[in-house]
């Protein structure tokens, strides 16, 4: 187990590194020179000259690369153009929200698709199964970031019963301590700021979780299927213990396992998906930060944040890796 | 004997076996009826639309919807353009850019996963090793991260869409191909002296489509919701092409106002990957039931 942690961890320090090579092509290969992009039009050869010389920019390519590494090794990706201030400064503000944001879908998703999904499986072929199997397809296909577009017009627009917009109402939260504002207002035993924050942020999760909510729904009902044919469910049927039991107690607890594992899965996929829901409910997390980043051509921030989603996103997995031992005591690397 | 048919029957009937393939029909024809309709609107539709999908009329900007038979059938949006050719227009796109994708990164995919899986190695570690760095990008990451420094256009938006889309494809055909390396017609292919092309071109990947048609239904699902994605954060086609996605941007500021504005483009987008997926699944379950699907649909 531990070998295998160890060897896991030691073949994503290459792929880190190819990662952040490509991010570095990726900024060469763009289009325009960043020299005259901040020195503007009026200048002259010899101006250019030196500030290339200045930034490092007359140097080999592999020069470059190399010091870049070194810098973002070491959590350094320069000063963002836009804040004029580090890059990871800027990042650190940010990711608190977008975390919290991810919780509260991952939360949402589950606690709607795990009972559909038992539900819907423990009757296969019956209404309640052809509707959970449809609400399931249907989460699967909806663009989020349209769902999130038609639940602002409809709970905020006609209805104006959620906010949709930020995070919390100004004024409301008290002073920050982890980032997280609902969980600091809970630290702080502020009621009304609690549910202020959960206002908030239940329209951008729901936005987010539908697609986790269809694909676990379909996951769940499979795996309940599955389980459902195993011998120790005869078993305990012929116990006389009500149905009711039977598939809650020993059919879903088996029955989990995948359902675990996709939740690890499509936790990327909510990461990406975090990026278009943020915007569109101009969210302050991670996401919204990168799309502001962009339209600033601000290449230090992009780069910082790119590298943080993609670093997240390879940890995920890895520690998701690592769960799955725990989790399934058959499961021996 | 009889009475045994009779009773595995009545078995099968009570766990809603029987149910279960009528039901898959039903699942492809829908979703099939769907994309038809798709395919046909993108090829035809824009010869038909009532409008030119640029046209600004400024008399008639935000109009709402007013039903058949009147000039805007689905109202205009904020510079008097009319919802229904565009979203026309758009599905044009969207089956261009979706048919695009699925088919180079079908091609890649296939190509780089039979090589890995039939000569195995250090050419399969170097194939293997490309596929953990593209896939340790989180989706849609990567596709806004090229888009943002190669710039809008509809060749790099393909280029992006492709970058991680033939990962499914190879990964699949790479576990097939090893297990066919070793099938008795391999090795018959080898002693008749064919070359590896030939008996990868030949022999291999024939047996690979019908997987890879699977999987192809879903990289399509999810390339439209991925190019409506990036188009929406201003980093996909250029804003004068109309597209599902770019209305969608243009909407997003008069949502309070017009709500016929996101809600028509956002329905065509759904309703689209709803009857891919739906196709997909009754296909995957008519061809190959081992492949079981987890990715989303972005």
């Amino acid at each position: 187990m531990t070998n295998y942690l160890v060897q896991r961890l030691a073949g994503t320090v290459p792929v880190l590194l190819l990662i952040s090579l490509l991010v570095f092509l990726l900024i060469h290969a763009a289009p325009g020179d960043p020299t005259l992009m901040l020195l503007g039009e009026e200048t002259n050869a010899v101006e250019v000259a030196k500030a290339k010389e200045r930034w490092g920019l007359d140097q080999p390519l592999y020069v470059q690369y190399l010091k870049f590494l070194k810098s973002a090794a070491a959590g350094d990706f320069g000063r963002s153009f836009k804040y004029t201030e580090p890059v990871i400064r800027v990042i650190r503000t940010r990711v608190p929200a977008t975390i919290e944001l991810a919780v509260v879908a991952i939360i949402i998703a589950t606690l709607l698709a795990i009972p559909l999904g038992v539900w819907a499986g423990a009757r296969p072929n019956s209404w309640i199964d052809n509707l959970g199997t449809t609400f399931g397809l249907f989460g699967i296909s909806m663009p989020s970031f349209w769902l999130a577009i038609m639940l602002i017009l409809l709970l905020a627009g006609v209805l104006n019963i959620l906010p949709t917009a930020g995070r919390s109402t100004y004024g409301i939260a008290g002073p920050e301590q982890t980032g997280f504002y609902i969980l600091d207002s809970i630290l702080q035993k502020n009621g009304p700021a609690v549910w202020d924050g959960l206002t908030h942020i239940f329209l951008p999760a729901l936005a987010l979780g539908v697609n986790m909510l269809g694909i676990l729904m379909r996951v769940t009902r499979s795996a309940i299927l599955e389980v459902m044919t195993e011998d120790y469910v005869q078993t305990a049927r012929a116990k006389g213990l009500r149905e009711n039991k039977v598939v809650w107690r020993h059919v879903t607890r088996n029955a989990l396992i995948p359902v675990i594992t996709v939740v690890g899965l499509e936790l990327g996929t909510l990461l990406s998906g975090s990026i278009i829901v943020e915007t569109v409910f101009a969210w302050p997390g991670s996401g919204s930060l990168l799309i502001t980043a962009l339209n600033a051509r601000d290449y230090p921030l992009v780069t910082g944040v790119v590298m943080t989603y993609t670093a997240a996103f390879v940890s995920i997995n890895l520690i998701i890796d690592g769960l799955y031992a725990v989790i399934d005591p058959r499961i021996r690397y | 004997m009889q009475s045994l048919t009779l009773e595995s029957a009545t078995d099968e009937r009570a766990t809603g076996q029987v149910r279960k393939l009528p039901r898959l029909h039903v699942k492809a024809f829908t979703g099939g009826l769907i994309v038809l309709m798709f395919i046909l609107v993108g090829i035809f539709g824009p010869a038909s639309a009532p409008h030119d999908p640029n046209k600004q009329e400024l008399t008639a900007m935000m109009k709402a919807p007013e039903g058949a038979g009147s000039t805007h059938v689905l109202g205009t949006d904020n510079l008097g353009r009319d919802i229904f050719s565009r979203v026309i227009y758009g599905s044009r796109v969207s089956l261009l850019v979706a048919f695009a994708v699925v088919f180079v990164s079908g091609f890649i995919g296939i190509i780089l996963g039979a090589i890995s899986g039939y000569f195995g190695g250090k050419v399969d570690f170097v194939i293997q090793k490309l596929v953990e760095v593209v896939w340790a990008f989180p989706p849609l990451l990567l596709g806004i991260t090229i888009m943002a420094f190669l710039g809008q256009g509809l060749f790099n938006l393909i280029l992006a869409l492709v970058a991680q889309r033939w990962i499914p494809y190879c990964r699949v055909v790479r576990g097939q191909t090893l297990s066919l390396r070793s099938r008795d017609f391999v090795t018959a292919a080898q002693c008749l002296g064919a070359s590896n092309r030939q008996i990868i071109i030949r022999h291999i990947i024939p047996n690979l489509i019908q997987t890879s048609l699977v999987i192809g239904t879903f990289a399509m699902a999810s390339s439209i919701i991925a190019e409506a994605s990036l188009s929406f954060l201003g980093v996909g086609v250029p804003p004068e092409i109309p597209t599902w996605g770019t209305m969608l941007a243009d909407a997003r500021i008069y949502i309070s106002t017009s709500w016929w504005m996101p809600l028509f483009p956002g329905l065509c987008i759904f309703i689209t990957v709803l009857g891919i997926n739906l196709l997909g699944d009754g296909l995957r379950d008519l061809l190959d039931p081992r492949l079981k699907r987890t990715g989303s649909g972005i």
